[in-house]
């Protein structure tokens, strides 16, 4: 695709139009689109009046950006003063009685912006991975059992459209009434996210793994039938290789959903992340929330597109077909 | 796939596992000129198609593909069924494989009945059917693996690995992975990983069929030479009158379907080694391709060659299939009672 030249020698000169017509099509079309619609929003922007003032350009979009990087930073100072003074305290008053009890708290700001990024990264991994943990196996053992497909099937289906907003209460509540511990491993609330994130995550990986199995050559299947393989072969040597690019388009859209699901989930829910961020900003009412808010919706989707990406790069890794075009 | 629900029917007519008894009504089938007697067949045999018929379930009733096939193959045996498309030659081979079961009658293999598919028949595919992810060395593996994990030792499992590849001639290009190699070469790995099974019986389903005239005369003089060292028995479909009878010892000549059958069987008393260019002047050789030649091209013209030249007999067929089939549902439903 493109012909940016990595080799680092100097193009020759009967190559330099080719390279013209290649950095014009991987840089400079998309430079442009994105220079309309920046310019676009910027003219809507302008002409959009809100109880909370006007709605945010691209350029108060930005200032906003930087600001959140700078709250950021003076947090981690003060929390950097804060782990200071605490054990400066702590020393002093081993200094003066050695059998002293020294406590050691945690620094207790508010989260930043980033904080939430990260809240919000480390729930939708755990959602999806244990997602993927049930759904995987389900979809082999259904794709490979037309019995079992038809006794679940029906379950799937009835499940599979059911929004994360009707799931969340009924989470919360089991995931209070059941997990009681005095020293909890895990926030309620990080559980409640991950759970929510997991029950609207597993269908696309579950229904797509079950297809691709369902789908092997019967030439395949003889071949396994021929040599008498026992099922746990079967499903290493024939069932998952042949099913993984149906697999990965499934993982793909499940990511891509528990990462909707998540915002959602977290705004709803009041718990941390970049839904909270979002909702937080919105109760908050000031004239910088919205631009606020908007630098969060472009961090959602940037993080969303990258997720996507970093998916894409697995299957490249994992793929035993080097030659197919994955896009 | 479907054959499987008829296997109640199957194991209804065994009485000791052993031998078949053949159903009481196909008993009464129309005679088929059979010319089954072999020199060899009367010493041992090998392998033994009993009577075997096959239904199809279809939205219509049930569609009769095999009538009656009835065949003894000698232990080193090379046998060809030719016939024209739709004939159920296929089907022979998958029900000798152990991939469909015989609605009637049935299969058995040195005094064992067929039942499931094993690797002591193995199969070469048409379509070579390799496991695209694995490189010929390891799709050769799985078989040996699978086979041998009790009786060899990595290291022996390593050499016959690539004895059997060497035999094939693929030895050179044992580490590439079948998208990397061409379509001969994928069906001399197919052949590798059969052969590697060790099979009783090597089945081939016309393993040259979908490969261009110079590749598939190559892969024949292979075949030969593999044939001369390790003396298989061996079932090959295929399309190709030359190729059957430069390869067989019996020729098995189908006739059409729907219910085909086994029509003619010509021995072919070629010595070996045999040599392609010397036969092409053989007039035995020559004899024998205008045996096969006539029997698909005069006595079992291919059914649409038939509608073109005039008289019909599909009715009667029919008819006759029809007749079948209220036989059977009535012997069923004697059976339920």
């Amino acid at each position: 695709m493109s012909t940016l030249n990595l080799s680092g020698r100097l193009p020759a000169r009967d190559e330099l139009p080719t390279l013209a017509a290649g950095m014009a099509r991987t840089l400079i079309v998309p430079l442009m689109g994105l220079l309309v619609f920046l310019f676009a929003w910027h003219i809507a922007a302008r002409n959009i009046d809100t109880s909370l003032g006007q709605f945010p350009g691209p350029v108060q979009v930005y200032e906003q950006s930087v600001n959140l990087i700078a709250e950021h930073n003076r947090e981690r100072t003060k929390e950097v003063a804060f782990i200071e003074r605490q054990e400066k305290r702590n020393a002093e008053k081993l200094a003066k009685d050695p059998s002293a009890e020294v406590r050691i708290r945690d620094y207790t700001g508010k989260p930043t912006f980033f904080d939430q990024i990260g809240t919000s990264l480390v729930t939708v991994m755990s959602g999806f991975v244990l997602a993927s943990l049930l759904a995987i196996p389900i979809g082999i053992l259904i794709g490979l059992n037309s019995t079992l497909y038809a006794a679940l099937n029906p379950l799937v289906q009835l499940f599979k459209p059911v929004s994360p907003l009707a799931w969340l209460p009924l989470v919360t509540m089991v995931v209070s009434a059941v997990y009681v511990s005095d020293d909890p491993l895990f926030a309620k609330s990080f559980l409640t996210s991950l759970f929510t994130v997991t029950l609207c995550c597993l269908w696309p990986t579950l229904i797509n793994t079950a297809v691709g199995v369902s789908g092997i050559s019967q030439d395949l299947k003889n071949v396994s039938k021929v040599l008498r393989l026992p099922f746990l072969t079967h499903v290493v040597k024939i069932a998952i290789p042949a099913s993984l690019p149906a697999m990965f388009t499934g993982l793909r859209l499940s990511l891509g959903i528990a990462w909707m699901v998540l915002i959602a989930a977290e705004m709803l829910a009041q718990n941390p992340g970049l839904g909270k961020f979002v909702w937080d900003e919105f109760q908050n009412g000031s004239s910088d929330s919205l631009g606020r808010i908007m630098v969060a919706v472009l961090v959602i989707g940037l993080i969303g597109f990258l997720l996507d990406r970093a998916m894409l790069a697995l299957q490249k890794a994992i793929s035993w077909d080097k030659n197919a075009v994955l896009r | 796939m479907a054959s499987y629900s008829f296997s109640e029917l199957v194991k209804g007519a065994t009485l000791n596992g052993v031998r078949f008894i053949v159903c009481g009504h196909l008993q009464n089938n129309r005679m088929h000129p059979q010319t089954s007697t072999s020199p060899k067949e009367q010493v041992m045999t090998h392998l033994e198609l009993t009577g075997v018929s096959i239904d199809f379930p279809t939205p219509k009733g049930a569609f009769r593909a095999l009538d009656n096939v009835n065949l003894k193959i000698a232990k080193g045996e090379f046998i060809s069924l030719i016939g024209h498309s739709g004939c159920g030659k296929s089907t022979v081979l998958n029900i000798v494989a152990g991939l469909y079961q015989a609605t009637t009658g049935g299969v058995v293999l040195d005094g064992k009945e067929v039942r499931e598919p094993g690797p002591e028949r193995a199969v070469v595919f048409q379509n070579h059917s390799l496991l695209p992810w694995l490189s010929a060395y390891e799709n050769v593996e799985l078989a040996v693996r699978q086979v041998f994990r009790r009786t060899k030792s990595k290291a022996e499992m390593r050499d016959w690995i690539e004895h059997n590849l060497a035999l094939v001639h693929m030895d050179h290009a044992m580490h590439k992975r079948p998208d990397e190699i061409s379509g001969g070469m994928k069906q001399r790995v197919g052949i590798a990983r059969a052969l590697a099974m060790e099979p009783k019986v090597l089945l081939m389903d016309e393993p040259f069929g979908a490969l261009d005239a110079l590749t598939r005369a190559h892969l024949q003089d292979s075949l030969m030479e593999i044939q001369t060292t390790l003396n298989n028995t061996v079932i090959m479909i295929t399309h190709d009158v030359d190729e059957a009878v430069l390869l067989s010892d019996r020729i098995v000549m189908m006739t059409n379907g729907p219910a085909a059958s086994v029509g003619e069987i010509l021995d072919i008393e070629l010595e070996r080694p045999r040599d392609r260019i010397a036969l092409a002047d053989d007039t035995r050789y020559n004899h024998y391709r205008h045996e096969v030649l006539s029997f698909l091209y005069e006595k079992q013209r291919h059914p649409a060659t038939d509608e073109a030249a005039g008289p019909v007999k599909k009715p009667e067929v029919a008819q006759d299939l029809q007749d079948r089939n209220t036989a059977k549902a009535e012997s069923k439903a004697a059976e339920a009672a």
